[in-house]
């Protein structure tokens, strides 16, 4: 195994460096990659390539896990060790390898349904324990490899070929429901913004405990254009709030920005008409996660006006994994025990000649 | 003052009281002592699965059978010699499997007529001559134990509370058990409570000089210790053997063994033993829920860890998607299923044998696993050894069919030698196994070896040997995703051939006189009770055949060969016919079943008395 060394990545310092420079290419397996023309996978994918090299980790100690969709395809493309499980439990499985392998970076990619729907359970119980993965969850507001049906982050009245008459079903924040469920990184970012998308991955590979990346991915085949208000340059910067650690909270265009109410809620106002010294400056290490959870739910779920891009929240806390393997370590080197013959024997025996 | 002593070759004593009275408790220790005395043993607890149920109710009634013997035993009996009824619907709920002419020891100050009344009882069956048959002995044990406790400072309800160490007492006197044992085991479990620890032992001590002063009891009993096998032993409850056979196959592995689990009874207490020895690398993962548990198992596995799930019948339901891809990934896993009543939540407390077919085929798609099933408490260590040992093998998950039984009953153990036990070290891949067309070389993820039919088992940290595996069907060899028919054709058949192919001990049959007509055939814990049966039977000059599978899938190489020596084969199962549906159709063998499902064990009489009308009809 090669020398571990510190590369500015914390939640990595177990894990070996590579014995040279890797690039993208190390990354890309001889796999033809099978999404639709035009998916937004294919950007995501091309961004976590060109980000992996600065992880600077061995390749053979990086594992993708993945469960069920058209996202937990992903493994299959990335040169490194990897697996493609069963619909929704994926958190479950990475956990079982992370805390036994520390020299590991464990990495998970899933999707709305697989993450929300059928292994919500597994994603909420991974945030609270805080074991060290990077979960990556494209949202493209639908089922695509089932062919379109609505999704829980699908907006209520969605007509779908399950729902010809609009769904009923009212729909999940990702990032409200990761606050509420204890987690200590939660960030959302955008399949089309490469540059904030590799940002955040740095980010969460830096962060020791679980991170939750919520990816606004485009179905061009079955929900096309679900995010496009904050794409398209005409609205994008007068819908999109940036969070940025130490900056004031405004849209792009810089002209409403984030202040706290009368009532104690959070409210996005003109910033002209307050002044920006008394806009919010964002802050994601701040302990308390109220303001984190008031900024995930500035946005319309219909219109998109008022999304937050960037980490609503990164604050240190004792990751599972490492607590775990503290006592196991705790008890390694205590008093007593330690050898089977002696457990098997137990303190009440006889002999028989 | 001595007493007149008799010797008795066995005896069956049963602890009867109310779930809060400290049955399992009193039998536990009455168990110990017996063990370390030299007796052979075999007990069974039956209690509800409502911790603590309405009190004096029958629903609430919890008792604990114990069979010592001096010689060796199979079975912890079938009806008591000794009742000890500690309130009337104790004994309600127990008379049933008493015969007459068996002692009865009641707990008199429990039969008012507001306890009577809760279980039906008009008058009192102590002294409405209902009982004349059998040998009664009304003790007020409450209060006899308050008196005993006067000066202690405690209160009354916890004087009171101590009467399970009276009745302890007083059998451990009529039974001529040791007492040291007991007095060490209270001052472990009251050292942070001086007062009620005194209070105990006093209730302990006062319970066997009532013996020796009541002329009630006239006798005292012994049982010589039986004669066994030379070696140093100890008494083990079968969740317990189960338990240490996976550390030992762990340590035999040099793999640090990982459970991933959820808390379901009778299973539960295997988590807690492991969570123990974390000094000898044992790591244990309570997950969110049964899913979970496999799930971080597989992750584990994966990882190059001896994983294993510990569940019951509803948690391997939950299990199998999960047991599935496992078995698509064809990676090591030991699943445990400590069997209970079902369907569905069924009787949790209460044993059965009724997940073997789900065991068998309980998954989407053609996805074998192989079974083993330990036949009695203490066999657990070596069938946990035994499903690791194909588990890691064979890259794949190994079902360890346990039972509520098993998992709660006790026995004797002579100890191994840790040296002695089977050697499991494996080899983790580590460099290319495959040259290309062009002379470069690669790692196929799937190549297989050529006498296991295993892959090779490719830990992530392994500088080149990085690949991707998954639920989707594999091309054979290479590994990567395959949809093309042949493929998959194969690929079924090569999973199916490799479990198919794993070598089994042979079937071994006990027929002592070599001239027996009628096999009678079983797997898991009705060993015992198919056992005591078969010396039943033989003692009466008949003769008859027992065989008992310890895997279930495959059978052993020479079961056919064996079926066929007999005229006919009987399959007692605590199910509707598991067994006997496989052994009819993978052999055509036209097996008797017989069947009950009452989540108790079988009894040895009823049995023996199945097995001479088959013998007596060929």
């Amino acid at each position: 195994m090669s020398e571990t060394v510190n590369l500015g990545f914390p939640s990595l310092r177990l894990v070996p460096k590579a014995d040279e420079k890797q690039s993208a290419k190390d990354f890309k397996t001889d796999q033809e990659v099978r999404w639709c023309p035009g998916c937004g996978d294919y950007a995501i994918l091309a961004g976590v390539q060109a980000f992996m090299p600065e992880l600077g980790v061995a390749k053979e100690n990086i594992v993708w896990v993945s469960g069920i969709g058209c996202s937990s395809r992903f493994p299959y493309y990335m040169n490194t060790f990897g697996m493609h499980s069963i619909h929704g439990r994926a958190p479950a499985i990475a956990s079982g390898l992370a805390v036994t392998r520390p020299d590991l970076s464990v990495w998970v990619v899933t999707g709305d349904g697989d993450a929300l729907s059928i292994g919500g359970n597994h994603l909420i119980h991974a945030l609270r324990r805080n074991v060290n993965l990077k979960i990556l969850l494209f949202n493209n507001r639908i089922y695509g490899l089932t062919k379109g049906q609505y999704s829980p982050t699908s907006e209520q009245g969605k007509v779908t070929k399950s729902t010809p008459m609009g769904s009923l079903d009212f729909p999940f924040n990702p990032v409200s429901l990761a606050i509420g469920a204890e987690a200590s990184f939660v960030a959302r970012t955008i399949d089309s913004d490469r540059k904030h998308l590799i940002e955040t991955l740095r980010a969460a590979a830096a962060h020791e405990g679980t991170a939750l990346i919520e990816i606004y991915q485009n179905c061009d085949i079955f929900n096309d254009g679900a995010w496009e208000p904050l794409k398209d340059a005409e609205h994008r910067d007068s819908m999109t709030l940036r969070l940025e650690h130490g900056k004031p909270i405004t849209l792009i265009d810089g002209s409403r920005g984030v202040v706290r109410g009368a009532d104690g809620g959070l409210e996005v106002v003109d910033v002209e008409s307050v002044g920006i010294e008394n806009i919010l400056v964002h802050d994601a290490s701040r302990e308390d996660p109220t303001i984190a959870f008031g900024l995930s739910r500035l946005s319309d779920p219909t219109t998109l006006a008022n999304t937050p891009i960037g980490i609503f929240r990164d604050v240190p806390r004792t990751t599972y994994d490492s607590a775990f393997q503290t006592q196991l370590a705790a008890a390694k080197a205590g008093p007593g025990g330690g050898d089977l013959q002696s457990l098997l024997e137990g303190n009440d025996t006889w002999d028989i000649a | 003052m001595g007493k007149q002593v008799v010797q008795l070759d066995r005896v069956i004593i049963r602890f009867a009281g109310d779930s809060g009275d400290g049955m399992q408790l009193t039998g536990d220790q009455f168990t110990s002592r017996t063990a370390s005395f030299g007796n052979d043993l075999s007990t069974l607890p039956d209690f509800p699965a409502e911790i603590r149920a309405p009190a004096g109710t029958l629903p609430g009634v919890s008792a604990f059978q114990l069979h010592f013997a001096n010689h060796d035993i199979m079975t912890p009996g079938d009806a008591p010699n000794v009742l000890v009824a500690m309130n009337p619907a104790a004994l309600k709920a127990n008379l049933k499997d008493v015969p007459r002419g068996a002692d009865i020891i009641v707990n008199t100050d429990e039969f008012t007529s507001r306890n009577l009344t809760k279980v039906g009882y008009d008058a009192s069956p102590v002294e409405d001559g209902s009982l004349d048959s059998y040998k009664v002995h009304p003790i007020p044990l409450t209060s006899l134990t308050v008196e005993a406790l006067k000066g202690f400072a405690i209160t009354k309800k916890e004087a009171e509370r101590a009467k399970n160490m009276f009745a302890l007492g007083l059998l451990s006197w009529l039974y001529h058990r040791p007492t040291e044992g007991t007095v060490d085991f209270l001052r472990q479990k009251f050292a942070k409570k001086p007062e009620i620890l005194a209070a105990n032992i006093a209730a302990f001590e006062a319970g066997w000089s009532y013996g020796e002063t009541t002329e009630d009891f006239s006798v005292q009993y012994e049982v010589k210790p039986a004669a066994m096998l030379p070696g140093r032993y100890r008494n083990i409850h079968g969740n317990l053997a189960l338990s240490y056979g996976l550390v030992a196959a762990s340590t035999r592995a040099e793999l640090p063994l990982f459970l991933g689990t959820y808390p379901i009874t009778p299973a539960t207490d295997i988590l807690h033993e492991l969570s123990k020895h974390k000094k000898l690398g044992v790591m244990t993962y309570q997950a969110e829920d049964e899913i979970a548990g496999i799930g971080s198992a597989i992750g584990a596995s994966y990882g190059g860890m001896l994983a294993v799930t510990t569940t019951s019948g509803p948690g391997v339901a939950l299990k199998s998607e999960a047991i599935g891809l496992a078995v698509s990934l064809e990676l090591p896993l030991v699943i445990v299923d400590v069997q209970r009543g079902g369907p569905s939540t069924g009787l949790p407390t209460k044993t059965e044998q009724a997940d073997l077919l789900q065991a068998m085929f309980g998954r989407n798609g053609e996805a074998p696993v192989p079974i083993v099933a330990p036949r009695s408490p203490a066999d657990c260590f070596d069938a946990a050894i035994e499903a690791a040992r194909i588990a890691t093998t064979y890259r794949t998950p190994v079902f360890l069919l346990s039972d509520g039984y098993l998992a709660n009953g006790s026995e004797p153990w002579r100890i191994p030698d840790v040296d002695s036990l089977p050697d499991l070290r494996v080899e983790f891949a580590s460099e290319h196994n495959h040259t290309n067309a062009d002379g470069t070389t690669a790692f196929w993820p799937f190549k297989r070896d050529p006498e296991t039919l295993a892959r090779p088992w490719a830990v992530p940290g392994t500088k080149g040997l990085e690949h991707r595996i998954g639920g989707i069907e594999k091309a054979d060899g290479i590994g990567n995703i395959s949809y093309d028919p042949e493929n998959h054709d194969r690929m079924v058949r090569l999973r199916a051939a490799k479990v198919e192919g794993i070598k089994v001990d042979d079937l071994e049959v006990d027929d002592p006189s070599g001239e027996a007509t009628v096999l009678v055939l079983g797997w898991g814990s009705t060993y015992g009770p198919i056992g005591a049966a078969a010396r039943i039977v033989r003692s009466e000059g008949i003769q008859v055949a027992q065989a008992h599978l310890r895997h279930l899938n495959p059978f052993p190489a020479n079961t056919a060969e064996v079926l066929r020596r007999y005229d006919k084969v009987v399959i007692p199962e605590m199910n509707l016919g598991q067994l006997s549906m496989l052994i009819r159709a993978r052999f055509l063998v036209d097996a008797i079943g017989y069947n009950q499902v009452r989540g108790l064990p079988f009894k040895a009489d009823e049995l023996a008395g199945v097995i001479k009308d088959v013998v007596a009809s060929v």
